[in-house]
């Protein structure tokens, strides 16, 4: 039971979704966009959610798409990640979100509220950081474009009232060689002690990280350590460990010691296993 | 554009009939189920998305309504436990024993009915994956997954 209460949109157009927010936020009800609502509502139900009223955006249309467009493969912020995992159109996203939560809060978790919500896992973004997508955003000044690596920097980078609508995936790289790695203390469904995509782009080893530092993250020091081809590969990963964008976390789900020890063996995998 | 400012009669269709439920924008869809229109077969467990006691199937899809607000389904067709009328899978867990105490098995008859409409050819791997959101504290996660491989092997498929 969520014990206080607020209200509930659900608009048809991106365009009526903002002016809504505007309007709401005017008024001092600090709204929310909801995607499919399982972080607001199991938030709510402990009181940790502060707001009066909600903004459902699964009836915007450029939400539900989930096609390939020209070049781009575009996926809507308000498609689960069963769905994605069924169209299997890009088998990284794909199989990411399927480790992420279990298989029936997939069908309510969305794209866009797994980058958007507070819990640092984030999942399914990984590998959207490894294709550099565009991130396609509306708001009270417009709609926007902007890279997804620039949208995520250790949070969201949102202005206040935008919401992502979709994300512009380049085609060419749906089906590059990857893998996908997912550790965690005992249980298969739980948070991460380490989530790894890794991706061949053609020129280079992409890696996205979740769970090692308090943000998912992609870094050009790392990847420049892990594709020195010059060195061999416990060498490389060793040496990408050493540029960790914060000290290696610290926590219930692993020691940094343990989580040191199997980030290297992972990563000297997946360099076995993609080259580069 | 769909709106509820406060408590009031949202429309649903719930296993098949329409039902007029009196609840909060705020009221999770296992608590209007559950306390509004006596349909007490979604049971609460966890209530954050964990254990699957309160699974049911919205548009045929497993869906935990501990994680789902009641006026959120308005539109959608929602089919509770009460709404199987014996299809094979109730028939199969009593062949198999597949429970105990039973609190659990509303929420995993739901989840393995969603299997059986979604992927009737389901392999080893998919079934794993689908149980694996419902948590039995009694433990009879073999004799369940025995009883949803009974079903998926009388598929014509
Ligand atoms: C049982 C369980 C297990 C979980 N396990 C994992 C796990 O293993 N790994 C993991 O990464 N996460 C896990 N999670 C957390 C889960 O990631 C979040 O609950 C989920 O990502 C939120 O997605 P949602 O679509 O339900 O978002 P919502 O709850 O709808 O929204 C979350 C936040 O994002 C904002 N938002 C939503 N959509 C948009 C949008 N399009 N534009 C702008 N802002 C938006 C909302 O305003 C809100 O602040 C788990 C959650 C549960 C319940
Ligand atoms: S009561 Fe809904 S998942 Fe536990
Ligand atoms: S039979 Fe008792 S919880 Fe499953």
């Amino acid at each position: 039971m969520i014990p206080f209460d607020f209200s509930y949109y659900r608009p048809d157009s991106a365009g009526e979704a903002v002016a809504l927010f505007q309007d709401l936020d005017a008024q001092g009800k600090k709204p929310l966009y909801y995607g499919g609502g399982t972080e607001i509502i199991s938030m709510g139900r402990h009181n940790n959610v502060d707001t009066g009223a909600v903004i459902d955006i699964k009836s915007i249309p450029e939400c539900g798409v989930q096609e390939f467009q020209d070049d781009s493969l575009v996926i809507g912020a308000g498609v689960t990640l069963t769905q994605i995992h069924e169209a299997n159109l890009f088998p990284l996203l794909a199989q990411a979100g399927a480790r992420v939560a279990d298989h029936t809060t997939q069908n309510k978790i969305t794209l866009g509220g797994n980058m958007c919500g507070s819990i640092v896992y984030r999942e399914s973004l990984l590998p959207l950081l490894l294709t550099d997508c565009e991130v396609i955003i509306a708001g009270p000044g417009g709609n926007r474009n902007a890279p997804v690596n620039d949208i995520f920097d250790k949070q969201v980078q949102l202005n206040r009232g935008e919401v992502i609508l979709q994300y512009r995936i380049p085609k060419s790289l749906v089906n590059s060689p990857h893998v996908h790695v997912k550790r965690t203390k005992s249980e298969k469904i739980s948070y991460p002690l380490l989530t790894i995509c890794a991706l061949n782009s053609g020129q280079q080893v992409r890696f996205a990280f979740s769970g090692l530092c308090g943000y998912p993250f992609r870094s050009k020091e790392m990847e420049q350590a892990l594709n020195d081809t010059s060195r061999p590969a416990d060498e490389r990963a060793d040496h990408a460990i050493s540029q960790l964008p914060e000290p290696m976390a610290d926590n219930l789900e692993s020691s940094a010691a343990y989580r040191q020890f199997v980030l290297k063996g992972s990563l000297v995998s997946i360099l076995n296993e993609l080259g580069g | 554009m769909l709106q509820m400012i406060d408590e009031g009669l949202i429309e649903l269709n719930i296993n098949g009939e329409t039902r007029k439920v009196l609840v909060r924008p705020a009221d999770t869809l296992l608590f209007a189920l559950r306390e509004r229109l006596g349909l007490t077969g979604a049971k609460p467990g966890c209530e954050n998305g964990d254990c699957g006691a309160c699974t049911i199937l919205l548009d045929g899809w497993p869906v935990k309504s501990c994680l789902m607000l009641a006026v959120e389904a308005v539109g959608h067709q929602i089919t509770t436990i009460e709404g199987l009328e014996n299809p094979p899978i109730q028939q199969a867990f009593v062949e198999k024993f597949a429970f105990q105490c039973g609190y659990c098995t509303p929420g995993f008859i739901m989840n393995c009915q969603g299997l059986i409409n979604n992927h009737p050819e389901a392999d080893e791997a998919t079934i794993n994956e689908w149980l694996q959101s419902n948590i039995c504290r009694c433990t009879s996660y073999q004799e369940i997954t025995a009883a949803i491989k009974s079903v998926l092997q009388k598929n014509p498929a």
